[in-house]
């Protein structure tokens, strides 16, 4: 017999007869439909494009490792930014800022690295990463704290807020280097931004995977034994095996694909050459393995979805999300907590200005143009409400990564930037209406 | 009505508060002694959820002092007054409609965990042991409140208030959507919560919970105080009569 876990177990005893074996399956195992219909989305995404190319092209290059190494690699910058950007909007704010502040950091780490640290450090020095990366997201936090400032204490709206900032923060982007180009970054710091030197290899991968897959079974167990001690409802036992063999096959799978994609021939000549060694003529099979911004990607949400969820200030973000006026009425700060959102936001972009300009090599002025529309959208395609007082971080991951699936998927079957901006619009207005339905149903 | 002290529990002296020149609340003094219900009473709009708000630390009074237990205190934002164990029913119940019964009832004051985070099952625990003595119908833990009836949200609003140990309860119209068993329970509540030694503000519109469950009231009109009465010492018709004329009967001062 299923059991609903919405009534105490004693309780109802009423036949549930119309209820679907999918509807009941959904239950008893407790899956998140929303993620499970983004997953589903998601899946039919890269499929689309990679029989699209199969038949029309003669050559289905979506579905190989090599492309979806880089789609992951490419998210990852826009995905950072989307979990602050979740918080945002949670709280009934929005943050326009944040592709300039890509700009802004991004500079003022190119020039603190490139110009400013080799003199005094010697270029090359190992601290010179470290300190670049620390400013950078102090420079973002800071910047955030002041638009936070601005909407909390001084009561401008965000919108206006942040409208200004987009156009300040870039403006300042362009004058901090006179309109120039800082390029190449340091060497340890390009890490941040992937590439073959950027990947921890085929072992580091298994070692992450297996780490993660330990992660999610004894957060399973601790969720077992919590509900076991208060005497809630519990899983059935199957239910929680197949939960678990999701988890853990969709970990194992992703480090199967990233170590599927080799490094390339002449990276491995050259890593060879300054080994003493040399390639056999057959070629060597060096795995990419996780790339390092993935890895940081993955953190960032890791421990935004612990904020968000299990911390006082996550539940103090919903509550403001929810109604403004109760949340106050508790005792709750609102306007230090609007402060301390908008300068978490704030770093989180110059986390992602990092992760760019490593990626590029070279800071530019044009760095995260447009960024501000992918990450609002990735956050609104990822279930977070405009309304506010609903959202979480996973959707707005997947949501950048459906985003930049799109991008990547269009690219490569060669649409035109005209048609990419077209479906991309209109995959936003209609992912917003089919979440609209879904509330309403799920009501 | 015992009176152990003469000292009150609340005294709520000469407060005036206005809105963009409308003066919601005129010069009033109001008291509550441990132990006793006092009602506040008067027609829409005379001032009564403006004045305990002046108390809850909603609102800070353009003039007025407040004295718990003698002693002057400010009470500027809502943490000020909850840490005085004033605990409040709002009017508008004051709830987060995207979150559950569980994290409004410890909106502000979360239990945490060694690990520093949130022990929701501790929580969820709480709130249905607190719930099977305020609404034991009430099975609705783990959805939003939004998915709430008008009744159940009230019992929310109703089990926060009391959870949290309140020397002095703020009621505003605590049963206005409640069904006659509900309103019957709250009743006894406050019977029991008066007998532990609280002081309660309550809020009424039905003057025949007034008579019942009230030691004395307060009738305001218009942004003022028109007169306190011992519920004992007048009837129905002529506390009807201060909140329609606003005047004064000579009885029962
Ligand atoms: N935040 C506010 N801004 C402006 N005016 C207000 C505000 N709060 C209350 N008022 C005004 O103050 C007066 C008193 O309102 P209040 O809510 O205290 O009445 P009440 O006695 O609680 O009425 P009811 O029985 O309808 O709840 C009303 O005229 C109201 O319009
Ligand atoms: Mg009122």
């Amino acid at each position: 017999m299923t059991q609903d876990p919405f009534t105490d177990s004693n309780s109802s005893k009423k036949p549930q007869s119309k209820i679907s074996p999918l509807t009941s399956f959904l239950r008893v195992t407790e899956i998140d439909t929303r993620l499970a219909g983004m997953a589903g989305a998601l899946l039919l995404i890269w499929l689309g494009f990679h029989y699209y190319g199969l038949f029309v092209n003669g050559m289905g290059a979506f579905l190989t490792p090599r492309n979806l190494w880089n789609l992951s690699v490419q998210t990852s910058s826009i995905g950072i930014m989307a979990t602050g950007m979740v918080l945002v909007i949670v709280t009934r704010n929005i943050d326009l800022s944040v592709g300039a502040l890509v700009g802004v950091t991004a500079m003022m780490m190119g020039i603190l690295q490139v110009e400013v640290l080799p003199q005094y450090l010697g270029l090359g020095h190992p601290a010179i990463w470290v300190i670049t990366v620390i400013v950078g997201l102090i420079a973002g936090a800071i910047i955030g704290a002041l638009h936070g400032w601005l909407i909390a204490y001084c009561r401008i709206p965000a919108f206006i807020v942040t409208l200004g900032g987009l156009l300040i923060w870039r403006g300042m982007a362009f004058i901090s280097a006179g309109g120039k180009t800082i390029s190449p970054v340091d060497q340890t710091f390009a890490l941040l931004g992937g590439g073959p030197y950027g990947a921890i290899g085929a072992w580091g991968s298994w070692v992450v995977g297996l780490i993660a897959c330990a992660g999610v079974l004894w957060m399973m167990q601790s969720g077992r034994a919590q509900r076991v001690k208060h005497d809630f409802p519990l899983r059935p036992m199957w239910a929680e095996v197949l939960l678990a063999a999701i988890g853990c096959g969709t970990i194992i799978g992703s480090v199967l694909l990233v170590n599927a994609y080799p490094l390339p021939k002449g990276i491995i000549k050259a890593m060879a050459a300054a080994n003493n060694t040399i390639v056999p003529p057959e070629g060597i099979f060096i795995s990419h393995g996780f790339a390092i911004p993935v890895l940081i990607l993955i953190s960032v949400g890791v421990l935004m979805t612990i904020l968000l969820t299990r911390t006082r200030f996550g539940r103090y973000v919903f509550a403001i999300g929810g109604n403004p006026e109760a949340a106050s009425l508790a005792g709750i700060n609102t306007r230090w907590m609007t402060l301390k959102i908008f300068s978490l936001m704030g770093m989180l972009a110059g986390l992602a200005g990092a992760v760019a300009s490593a990626r590029l090599n070279s800071a530019t002025n044009a760095l995260g143009l447009l960024d501000e529309l992918y990450v609002i959208a990735a956050a609104v395609i990822g279930g977070t409400s405009l309304a506010g007082g609903v959202g979480t971080i996973y959707g707005a991951i997947l949501g950048a990564l459906v985003m930049q699936s799109l991008q990547t998927g269009m690219v490569l079957i060669g649409f035109d930037t005209a048609i990419q901006q077209i479906v991309v619009g209109i995959v936003l207005v209609l992912a917003v209406y089919l979440d609209n339905l879904y509330r309403s149903k799920s009501k | 009505m015992k009176r152990t002290t003469n000292t009150p529990l609340v005294e709520m002296r000469d407060i005036s508060i206005s809105f963009g020149g409308i003066k919601a609340v005129d010069h009033v003094t109001v008291n509550l002694f441990a132990g006793e219900v006092v009602g506040l009473l008067g027609h829409n709009g005379a001032g009564k959820s403006t004045l305990i708000k002046c108390l809850s630390g909603a609102y800070r009074p353009d003039h007025g002092q407040v004295f718990i237990d003698g002693q002057k205190v400010t009470i500027n934002n809502p943490r000020d007054a909850r840490a005085q164990n004033i605990e409040t029913i709002y009017q508008t119940l004051a709830l987060a409609d995207n979150l559950n019964a569980a994290a409004n009832l410890f909106l502000g004051r979360e239990l945490i965990n060694s690990a520093g985070l949130l022990d929701e099952a501790q929580m969820e625990a709480e709130t249905r042991k607190i719930m099977a003595r305020l609404n034991p119908n009430f099975r609705k833990f783990n959805v939003p409140v939004s998915a709430l009836s008008g009744g159940q949200r009230q019992s929310v609003a109703i089990a926060r208030a009391v959870y949290f140990n309140a020397k002095i309860l703020i009621m505003d119209e605590p049963t206005a959507a409640l069904g006659p068993q509900e309103t019957q329970m709250v009743a006894e509540l406050i019977e029991e919560l008066k007998k532990q030694g609280l002081g309660i503000f309550l809020i009424e519109h039905d003057i025949h919970n007034v008579m019942k469950l009230c030691d004395r009231a307060s009738v305001m009109k218009n942004g003022q105080l028109v007169g306190t009465v011992d519920v004992d010492k007048v009837t129905d018709d002529e506390i009807l009569g201060m909140i329609i004329m606003g005047k004064q009967s000579n009885q029962g001062v």
